[in-house]
């Protein structure tokens, strides 16, 4: 029998109150994680992902809410949790890393002093063990153990972003969120992070909740995608299909909009247009306003189909006589 | 004004271009080299790709030809001309406008305070006499629309914050256009830009040469993104040159070990992940630096020679340049021993 995910959501949907109404920046959205598995999450800035990802985390504050649905933990539904039971599971067997270091660490403390507050709060009181492992955390992202005194300003881009990881692995968690952790970095760095996350997930097992907007980062890193557009998941599978055999005509366009450095100089086509306001999105499918594929069922909204190698919300899929699943 | 220039000089030229900041306290002076002795020329309708990890000195090389920054030495000569030698409002002002820049964060460049026609309409006033007043708005609609921004009189009645990222950055564009340039320093314009809207301004870049002669700077980390719009690159470490050369053979057949690097760590979707070591290397902070070539700490092919005597750009096959002493040997141009007697000795 396969393990049981570490985290399962379902039905998340989450609402920003605007005096113009209410945004809906998340919407029923599904997603199973097993224990060690890799998870990236793609899609254009503003569909949501950053409050997708706090959503799970509960870190949304007002105007934002949770309106609708779970998210299971090992079991157990945050959603539901008290503060008090959310501070203990959150950093302990959960972690964050937030796109800009400079946001998430202390400008005015040195980095051991950030490390000791860390695991102050959560009951540790031995000074020794808090030195061990900020040393142990220091040591697996390949940072020298001089910067314990550092400031974050005294370190380069890649350096703090390695920090905020290691802080996020503090406490050996089963699952590391990630928000955008290298869209700050130039290409050098932004590579040897992601291979610094992936052999560190392997070291220790931990499993990884992966969000950026540039599809190529995650390609080679993620063992599953989840496409997101307008606040909807709109395909979900195995990397490595999704980038051969996209199921979904904004994922083939995300595809396409790719620079490659190797082969053949295509044309750029991109994707024309811009995403929906997501005060008034679009009825039916999303996506249809900027799709070359856009037909009469589109106006309906489409279900999740089997496209074979993944899920994709496209009736496309209903012409090739492909079964709704959920 | 055009008889101040030299006829047939390049559009733009750098010689000897050096900038070094002072850092440290009033004791412990040191002198930080963010751009040492670059040399490269721009000729008219060519997008030159200026490449490099962050802080290899690409920003201080834009802010210099933009005047931000003066040299600490070395000369930037404009159609013959050397900048040095601007004295008047006048010509200040006419290689402002012939020379605009474009930055990535186009929250820096645009006054939250003002509607977006403000800015645009400002530059037409300083730099177009040849609208009357009257017309101005017209004119600045027309370089909305042909940036895509439509409706344009809408936009133009926007404040910066009402824009979306994309949004902004085409009216960083519009600013420039406002100003009939010759040569538009774009310093990572695209970076903070989601894929679908990147290809747009990309393509944009690329029509303002095709159709209207403008040559472009394009500096930036996207190495694919280079390749697709620009005729040559050019790739910085640690604030020196380190290769340049026709987009295209510097891309397929990088020479430099540092350019090897880079174009390694470009993400390709298409392609197996080769890579599969932690590269910690950073470029160096170059204070105080003496003689040797920048990269020989993270060099895979490092030498004796590596730590005495800085690489000089050297040609290896036509138009394609690379700093580089075991390059150089491995193209035939003499051993590295032979690259030891010829190289001055820069630093
Ligand atoms: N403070 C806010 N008030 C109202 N709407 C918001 C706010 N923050 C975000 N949103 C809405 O939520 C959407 C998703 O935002 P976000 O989660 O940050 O997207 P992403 O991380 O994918 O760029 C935005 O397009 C916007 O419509
Ligand atoms: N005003 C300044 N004062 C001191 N150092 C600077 C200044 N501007 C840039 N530098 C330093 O010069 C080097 C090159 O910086 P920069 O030109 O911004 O690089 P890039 O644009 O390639 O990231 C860096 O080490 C940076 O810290
Ligand atoms: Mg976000
Ligand atoms: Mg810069």
């Amino acid at each position: 029998m396969p393990d049981a995910p570490v985290l399962e959501v379902r039905g998340l949907t989450v609402e920003y109150l605007t005096d113009a109404g209410p945004v809906r920046a998340v919407e029923r959205f599904d997603l199973d994680i097993l224990p060690g598995e890799f998870v990236g999450v793609v899609g254009e800035s503003g569909c949501g992902k950053s409050t997708m990802l706090f959503g799970i985390a509960q870190l949304l504050s007002p105007p934002a809410r949770v309106s609708e649905g779970s998210v299971r933990f090992r079991g157990h539904d945050l959603v539901t949790m008290t503060d008090r039971q959310l501070a203990t599971t959150r950093w302990r067997d959960l972690s964050v890393v937030m796109q800009s270091a400079m946001n998430a660490l202390n400008p005015v403390a040195q980095l051991g002093d950030q490390f000791a507050d860390a695991m102050r709060a959560h009951g540790e009181r031995s000074r020794a063990t808090i030195r061990q492992r900020a040393e142990e955390v220091l040591a697996l992202v390949g940072i020298d153990l001089v910067h314990l005194k550092s400031y974050p300003h005294q370190l380069s881009g890649g350096m703090r972003q390695r920090a905020m990881i290691a802080m996020a692995l503090l406490f050996n968690p089963d699952l590391v969120i990630m928000d955008e952790p290298t869209s700050a970095l130039d290409v050098v760095a932004q590579r040897s992070l992601m291979l610094q996350v992936k052999q560190l997930q392997q070291q220790l097992g931990f499993a990884v909740l992966f969000v950026t907007h540039d599809m190529s980062l995650v390609s080679h890193f993620s063992d599953r995608l989840v496409v997101m557009y307008a606040a909807k998941a709109v395909e979900i599978g195995s990397t490595k299909e999704i980038f051969a055999n996209p199921g979904h005509p904004y994922t083939e366009g995300l595809l396409d909009a790719f620079p490659s450095i190797r082969g053949p100089r295509l044309p750029l086509t991109g994707i024309p247009g811009s995403p929906p306001n997501l005060l008034h999105p679009p009825v039916g499918c999303r996506f249809a306003p900027r799709c070359p594929k856009r037909f009469e069922m589109c106006d309906v909204e489409p279900p999740f189909y089997d496209a074979g190698t993944s899920r994709a919300a496209c009736h496309l899929h209903a012409l090739a006589d492909k079964k709704v699943v959920q | 004004m055009s008889r101040h220039y030299t006829e047939g000089a390049p559009l733009l030229e750098t010689r000897g271009l050096t900038r070094h900041f002072k850092v440290g306290g009033a004791i412990a002076r040191k002198t930080l080299h963010a751009v040492d002795d670059v040399e490269f020329t721009i000729r008219d309708r060519e997008i030159v790709a200026l490449v490099g990890e962050s802080g290899s000195g690409k920003s201080t090389v834009a802010r210099l030809l933009a005047r931000v920054y003066r040299p600490t030495s070395g000369e930037i000569y404009y159609r013959g001309r050397a900048l040095s030698s601007f004295r008047t409002r006048r010509d200040l002002l006419g290689y402002r406008s012939d020379v605009p820049m474009v930055f990535q964060d186009p929250f820096a460049s645009l006054n939250p305070a003002y509607r977006v026609s403000h800015g645009i309409m400002r530059g037409l006033a300083l730099h177009r006499p040849d609208i009357p007043r009257h017309q101005r708005r017209a004119e600045a609609e027309r370089i909305l629309e042909r940036l895509g921004l439509d409706p344009a009189g809408e936009a133009l009645d926007r404040f910066p914050y009402e824009l979306s990222g994309g949004q902004r950055q085409r009216i960083g564009f519009a600013q420039a256009l406002a100003y009939r340039p010759r040569l538009i320093v774009a310093d990572e314009p695209v970076s903070m830009l989601d894929v679908s809207v990147r290809i747009g301004l990309l393509n944009l870049m690329a029509g303002l040469r095709d159709e209207q002669g403008v040559s472009i700077l394009y500096i930036t980390h996207d190495i694919a993104s280079a390749r697709y719009i620009a005729d040559r690159i050019m790739v910085m470490y640690a604030g020196h040159l380190v290769e340049s050369g026709p987009v295209e053979q510097v891309l397929q057949d990088p020479r430099h070990p540092y350019t090897q690097l880079l174009v390694a760590a470009v993400p390709d979707p298409r392609a197996e992940l080769t890579v599969d070591k932690v590269d910690h290397g950073e470029p160096p902070k170059v204070v105080d630096p003496t003689p040797g070539c920048r990269f020989r700490w993270r060099c895979p092919w490092v030498e004796d020679v590596c730590h005495r005597i800085t690489p000089e750009l050297v040609e290896l096959s036509p138009g394609h340049s690379a700093a580089c002493h075991v390059a150089a040997a491995r193209a035939g141009y003499g051993d590295v021993a032979v690259a030891v007697a010829d190289s001055g000795d820069r630093h």
